[in-house]
């Protein structure tokens, strides 16, 4: 019988280990759509913004109450896999509780604080369920939001119920385990007067009285199975979720941007097509490497700007991946306060959502399809990209150092460069640049006239 | 007011011509140079640095463009063009110390000129209004016309956000001993005036209203009279704001050069 259970065990890991694989090279072939960036200078910083900002949850707790509750679930999921980590453990090799013997006056308080965490999840997984969908907090809904449609609620709501039911898998499992243990029933009796009542579960522990021995065995197995399953396919699932941040969160922080946020990157391939219309030396090659003059052939210049996907950094396409769809940024976005179009979340869902259908026509199609459709136009519109005021708010307000600016930016460039798709009055403020050194149509002669004030009252 | 004082604006071809090198580079911007209103603060600005009698030049007519609209409307190639071109021009005068009123020359200047061969150190005048304060060289005269006015100072997104400069500012007005209020989004938290990224250049998108009526509508709800910009396009966004509310008689918008000018009667 234990072995059936061990071999079913294994058989659940191993499927989900392939299936989580699986969806990781996807994910990270997708990623590396991206243009080549180099994200790797500055280890100390990027590790000490990925301490404060990630793992010290430095952002969320600009609004402290919700700051204090993600912590809760954040510091749960970290914890909770050690116990995961017997759980696995016991499963493969058909033991109950493996640890308790050897570590025994630790074992208690360790579990003590697993349930105590386990119940704070619990309860602020039941507060943010009633703050989208009962108090609905207007950035969450779609009559405010567009972004905000069936698929993004549906996919809240299940990880929050999912996570609800594997923490009361969780303290019900360990209330019917204590009770068996009262009752000296089969191996459970083994850990009689080592393994106490626990800190919340003993609580639950009355719900069982009427229960036969039997019949709490299978509710004990049960809740066992139910809790490591549904962990198992919590984990699959995240990675077609935005919960998918669990994981990605770090990295995406640790290759954050470093520089100020108001600079906005050079495009070298651009230098070097001005330096050589202002008749200069030329000093970059188009990959912006310094120029050697050994005669090689410069990489083949892509698009100026992106239109797809393929043309964003591969850094976006993490961003993508990791956004949270929590609408900070939208929320402070002054163009989305305003009733512009734009959405910071929304450029981020964009983008993901146009990786994954490329990732569903590679599915069926082979890794070299191409389809007709792009991220600029079929996704985001020129409505959108236009209102921007590059204010770097969302920039600023993201828990994750995810950046939509840039890639606003990058679709802005295509649109002026390689369409010639601004708005008439953008190219009039161009053409006054070029012509008259300043924005406005005035005599750059008339620039100093101003100094002839400078005495006047 | 002192008449009998003339100031002067050297150009640093004057400069070079008589064998001279400033101290500074006044980097006076488009706007500075050729917005009505905004001439007002270039020649505040101007009227400090003699007073303090700091050796100072400015580019005059061979100052363009510093190409911040162009990048951030999506024409990388009108951006570096201008660049090259005003790097050719510091890099010539071995210009080595920039002071600019405008958080966009200030911020494009600082953080996009390196990678492109112009390093200079750039300062914005609020930093640099705060140096002479704090070392003594300008005194506001014991709050003569500023005692008891509530004055609010509106964060632009390219000094504040942009560069974290946001106590300059803020200490530069504290010496004016008004009552300084806070309105309700500053700091990192700051809503944007509604020009930045080449909005000014052009109409908004449609939507329920402009930004700069959200902003001036928070601006009014601290109950301020003076309204204190550090850069000429919040201080257009906030003057129409005023306007468009109808308080263009009760409430005023100075960039904080003028209220120091203002306080020293100059
Ligand atoms: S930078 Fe653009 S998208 Fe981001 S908050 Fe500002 S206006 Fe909105
Ligand atoms: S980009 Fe950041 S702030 Fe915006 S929704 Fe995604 S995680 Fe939240």
């Amino acid at each position: 019988m234990e072995i059936i259970q061990q071999i079913l065990f294994v058989a659940a890991l191993a499927v989900t280990g392939w299936y989580i694989t699986k969806r990781v090279r996807l994910i990270t072939r997708a990623i590396k759509l991206g243009r080549a960036e180099n994200r790797f200078d500055h280890p100390d910083e990027r590790l000490k913004t990925m301490l404060l900002v990630a793992f010290g949850q430095k952002k969320m707790f600009t609004n402290l109450l919700v700051g204090v509750m993600h912590f809760v679930i954040y510091a749960g999921f970290l914890i909770v896999n050690l116990e995961v980590l017997e759980i696995i453990l016991d499963g493969m090799l058909g033991t109950h509780r493996l640890f308790a013997p050897y570590i025994t006056p630790v074992y208690p308080i360790l579990i003590d604080v697993f349930e105590l965490l386990a119940f704070g999840v619990l309860a602020v997984c039941v507060i943010f369920l009633c703050r989208r969908f009962i108090a609905k907090v207007p950035r969450f809904q779609e009559k405010r939001h567009r972004e905000m449609t069936r698929w993004p609620r549906t996919d809240a709501a299940i990880i929050l119920t999912a996570e609800i039911l594997l923490m009361i898998a969780f303290l019900t499992w360990n209330a019917s385990d204590s009770v068996l243990r009262d009752r000296g029933v089969g191996h459970y009796a083994e850990l009689q007067g080592v393994v106490p009542d626990f800190l919340i579960s003993q609580f639950f522990k009355p719900l069982f009285a009427g229960f036969s021995d039997t019949a709490l065995t299978v509710y004990e197995r049960t809740t066992w199975w139910l809790h490591i399953l549904g962990i198992l396919t919590f984990a699959v699932y995240v990675t077609y979720s935005k919960h998918l941040h669990i994981a990605l969160g770090f990295p995406n922080v640790y290759f954050s941007d470093l520089q100020p946020k108001g600079e906005m990157q050079n495009m070298p391939e651009i230098t070097k097509e001005v330096q050589l219309a202002l008749g200069l030396p030329v000093t970059t090659d188009a990959d912006g490497s310094q120029n050697n003059d050994n005669g090689e052939q410069p990489a083949e210049v892509g698009r100026f700007g992106a239109k797809d996907v393929q043309d964003l950094k591969w850094i976006n396409l993490m961003n993508a991946y990791s956004c949270t769809e929590c609408g900070r940024c939208t929320s402070v976005c002054p163009a989305n306060i305003t009733g512009k179009k734009l959405s910071p979340r929304k450029i981020m869902m964009d983008t993901r959502d146009r990786l994954e259908e490329i990732q569903r026509g590679w599915k069926t199609n082979g890794y070299d399809y191409k389809d007709e459709k792009s991220l600029l136009n079929d996704y985001i519109t020129a409505e959108e990209l236009n209102a921007c005021t590059t204010c770097q708010a969302c920039v600023n307000a993201c828990p994750i150092n995810i950046n939509p600016l840039d890639i606003i930016l990058q679709l802005r460039r295509y649109r002026v460069m390689e369409e010639s798709q601004a708005p008439a009055s953008w190219n009039a403020m161009f053409s006054n640049i070029e012509n008259n050194m300043a924005p406005w149509k005035f005599s750059p002669s008339d620039r100093f006239n101003w100094a002839d004030q400078v005495n006047e009252k | 007011m002192s008449t009998e004082k003339t100031y002067k604006v050297p150009t640093m071809a004057d400069m070079v011509a008589s064998g001279e090198e400033p101290e500074i580079l006044f980097w006076v911007g488009c706007a500075g140079s050729f917005d009505d209103r905004y001439k007002r603060v270039t020649i505040a600005f101007v009227r400090i640095l003699n007073h303090v009698g700091i050796k100072f030049a400015v580019l005059g007519s061979e100052e363009a463009c510093t190409g911040d609209p162009a990048r951030r409307a999506g024409n990388e190639f009108l951006f570096q063009m201008q660049a090259m071109a005003n790097i050719q021009v510091l890099n010539g005068y071995n210009v080595k110390k920039i002071v600019t009123a405008c958080p966009h020359c200030f911020n494009t200047l600082k953080n996009e000129y390196p990678e492109l061969g112009g390093n200079y150190e750039v300062i914005h005048h609020s930093q640099f209004l705060q140096g002479l304060i704090n070392e003594g060289r300008v005194r506001v005269k014991d709050g003569q016309s500023f005692k008891g006015r509530r004055i609010t100072f509106h964060d632009s997104c390219y000094l504040g956000r942009a560069n974290k400069v946001y106590e300059a500012p803020r200490e530069v007005l504290a010496a004016l001993d008004a009552d300084l209020v806070e309105m309700k989004r500053v700091r990192a938290n700051g809503l944007c005036c509604g020009a930045g990224g080449g909005q000014y250049f052009k109409e908004p998108e449609p939507g329920k209203k402009d930004v700069n009526v959200e902003r001036v509508e928070e601006a009014l709800s601290t109950g301020a009279d003076t309204i204190a910009v550090a850069c000429p396009f919040c201080m257009t966004m906030m003057s129409d704001g005023v306007k468009n509310k109808n308080r263009e008689d009760s409430v005023r918008v100075y960039d904080i050069s003028e209220l120091i000018a203002q306080g020293q009667g100059l």
